[in-house]
């Protein structure tokens, strides 16, 4: 069975249908693409799925667990995690903080423990500071820990925002535009970085690009999005070719 | 990793607060402190105390807050009634730690209540709620009579003559006159402690686990939504905490005088304004700061009295310079390149 399974998912804003049937299903492990020219309701996919806005229709199944109406904080318990095309970091946290904050229903102690600092606090806290430096060398960003989030080089923000979603240990990540306003260099560094933490964490990864060259490079499927409504979906080299897709993106 | 226990920037606060309670016992004791300086140690400490409790709300959860007087409002009533009422039943020690229980507990659970509505809302809407909500736990507590006689206990909102009590009753609340005869259980050494308590809290808290959720959803409140975090709860614990520590100021403050009542100059929202004046100017999620900024502009006033007019102009001269040296970027910057000797080596991770 498909890891994530949404049925039939619409929404609609005033009189506008934002997103009109869309449906989709991600095999554990997989790394699928949701495309689209700019307005095609690619975000609002995503912000249904985690629960930012909730569907006028529709069912989303995770895992095989309804959770078509949790709020965004019970989604992402139940494994969905998802980055911003807006970076969203905790500008007045260091980059260690951000990646703890992502920990925080992992490691547990009493409120009590952390106002008094009893022995628990100091045992729990050692281990979030491991594991948050463990999450931080992946991405080679060990020795930017102490740093101000907003002081990282834009890449880097990125980068964070992927950390510390992975550090709320999801089942699906969805990445939402990860190589907007990256350079050709930083495009192919993050493609390395998306390729390996799929491997390393055998994570799902749901992805929206326009950048047709990420896209390409490592997608094995896509679902084409245009005016609310899936316009193709399948193998990646093929739905690049379906004329209707060309025309989307290019005009007739 | 940190070193020892504490990390150096909250060992320096505990130290400023210990070093200048010795050298106030040293002046003391030497006979060079005035007695009107004498008096003001206390309220410096209480006003240090709310600084500290505002600026979890205001700095640490990003919410501004203008009815922490009316939390400071309920601490000192609800204990100034426990003192009074059991005077002579419990001796001095324990009756004021109870008295301090209490004054917290009641304060927090204001705090708690009045969070339920406030929080959901957002930016200037809070501010103007919790003004709103202080304003009108003081006017509750200047219309409270309460008395009592040999038939019990006699309450009411109108006036002394509809409690209906019996002619030798006694007189507990009276309306705006307030509590009159709290013992006076507060002193300057237990004014610091519980500054030191309140420093303590506040600075482990933001430290802590639940600190990081609380400034992660000052920050971003979506992104904190998306890692999982549930916002109403830790909004709710800080905006309780921050009022509980106005409580434990209002303790104090009931504790100092000898009769309480519940006038705009100490509870109104001009003294929320104040208070939110120390944060402010303190730096907003500095503590250490704000517990500064509330020692200095509560002492200025006081020590300008002799100027008289020029009093506020002064008062008003410093505010500003206070906030340009404190915030303009200028200043900040000749703050790093000529005085960064003064500032404390950042701690060894």
């Amino acid at each position: 069975m498909a890891l994530l399974e949404a049925k039939n998912l619409s929404i609609s804003f005033g009189g506008l249908r934002a997103v009109d049937g869309f449906s989709i299903e991600v095999e554990k492990g997989e790394l699928y693409g949701l495309i689209g020219p700019n307005g095609a309701g690619k975000t609002t996919v995503f912000n249904l799925l985690t629960g930012v806005y909730q569907a006028d229709e529709g069912r989303i199944i995770l895992d095989g667990k309804d959770i078509t109406r949790l709020d965004p904080v019970h989604k992402n318990q139940n494994g969905i995690a998802r980055t911003f095309q807006n970076i969203r970091l905790y500008s007045h946290l260091s980059v260690i903080d951000n990646v703890k904050v992502g920990l925080h229903n992992h490691f547990h102690y009493s409120t009590l423990a952390g106002l008094l600092r009893l022995p628990s606090y100091y045992k729990v806290e050692k281990e979030i500071e491991e594991r948050a430096r463990e999450l931080l060398s992946v991405f080679n960003m060990e020795n930017e820990a102490d740093v101000m989030s907003s002081n990282l080089p834009y890449g880097k923000q990125r980068k964070l925002e992927i950390a510390r979603a992975l550090a709320t240990d999801p089942k699906l990540l969805l990445l939402d535009e990860p190589a907007a306003g990256m350079n050709p260099n930083e495009t192919a560094e993050l493609m390395e970085t998306i390729q390996f933490i799929r491997e390393k964490f055998g994570m799902t990864i749901l992805l929206i690009e326009h950048d047709m060259k990420l896209v390409s490079g490592i997608c094995e499927r896509l679902t084409v999005l245009n005016f609310g409504r899936m316009l193709a979906m399948g193998e990646t080299k093929e739905v690049l070719k379906n004329p209707e897709v060309v025309k989307a993106y290019l005009g007739e | 990793m940190k070193a020892g226990r504490f990390s150096k920037k909250e060992l320096t606060t505990y130290a400023i607060v210990v070093a200048a309670y010795i050298i106030c016992e040293i002046l003391m004791l030497t006979g060079i402190m005035s007695s009107h300086m004498k008096g003001l140690l206390v309220p410096i400490c209480y006003y240090a105390i709310v600084a500290v409790g505002l600026n979890l709300c205001v700095g640490i959860l990003g919410e501004l807050s203008l009815g922490h007087a009316g939390f400071m409002c309920v601490g000192a009533y609800s204990s100034a009634l426990f003192s009074y009422v059991t005077e002579s039943a419990i001796p001095t020690a324990p009756r004021f730690i109870i008295a301090l229980v209490i004054g917290v507990v009641m304060a927090a659970l204001a705090g708690f209540l009045i969070g339920i509505p406030v929080l959901r809302l957002k930016g200037d809407y809070l501010a103007i709620v919790t003004l709103a909500f202080g304003e009108i736990i003081k006017n509750i507590f200047n219309a409270i009579y309460l008395g009592t006689d040999s038939t019990g206990l006699h309450f009411s909102l109108k006036d002394m003559a509809s409690m209906g009590m019996e002619p030798g009753g006694k007189i507990i609340i009276n309306g705006a006159q307030g509590i009159t005869g709290t013992p006076s259980d507060s002193n300057f050494t237990i004014a610091i402690v519980i500054l030191l308590v309140s420093l303590f809290v506040v600075q482990n808290l933001v430290s802590s686990r639940d600190g990081r959720a609380i400034m992660a959803i000052r920050d971003n409140r979506i992104a904190a939504e998306s890692n999982g975090i549930n916002i109403t709860k830790y909004k709710m614990l800080a905006f309780t905490i921050s009022a509980a520590i106005a409580g434990a100021s209002g303790v104090l403050f009931a504790h100092n005088i000898s009769s309480l009542t519940a006038t705009s100059q100490y509870f109104g929202y001009n003294a929320s304004i104040m208070f939110l004046v120390y944060v402010v100017l303190g730096g907003i999620g500095n503590i250490r700061g704000s517990m500064i900024a509330a020692v200095i502009l509560y002492m200025l006033p006081e020590l300008l009295r002799g100027l008289s007019d020029y009093r506020m102009l002064i008062y008003s001269v410093v505010l500003i310079v206070m906030m340009l040296v404190n915030w303009s970027p200028k200043a900040r910057e000749f703050r790093e390149k000529h005085l960064s000797f003064l500032k404390i080596k950042k701690e060894a991770k």
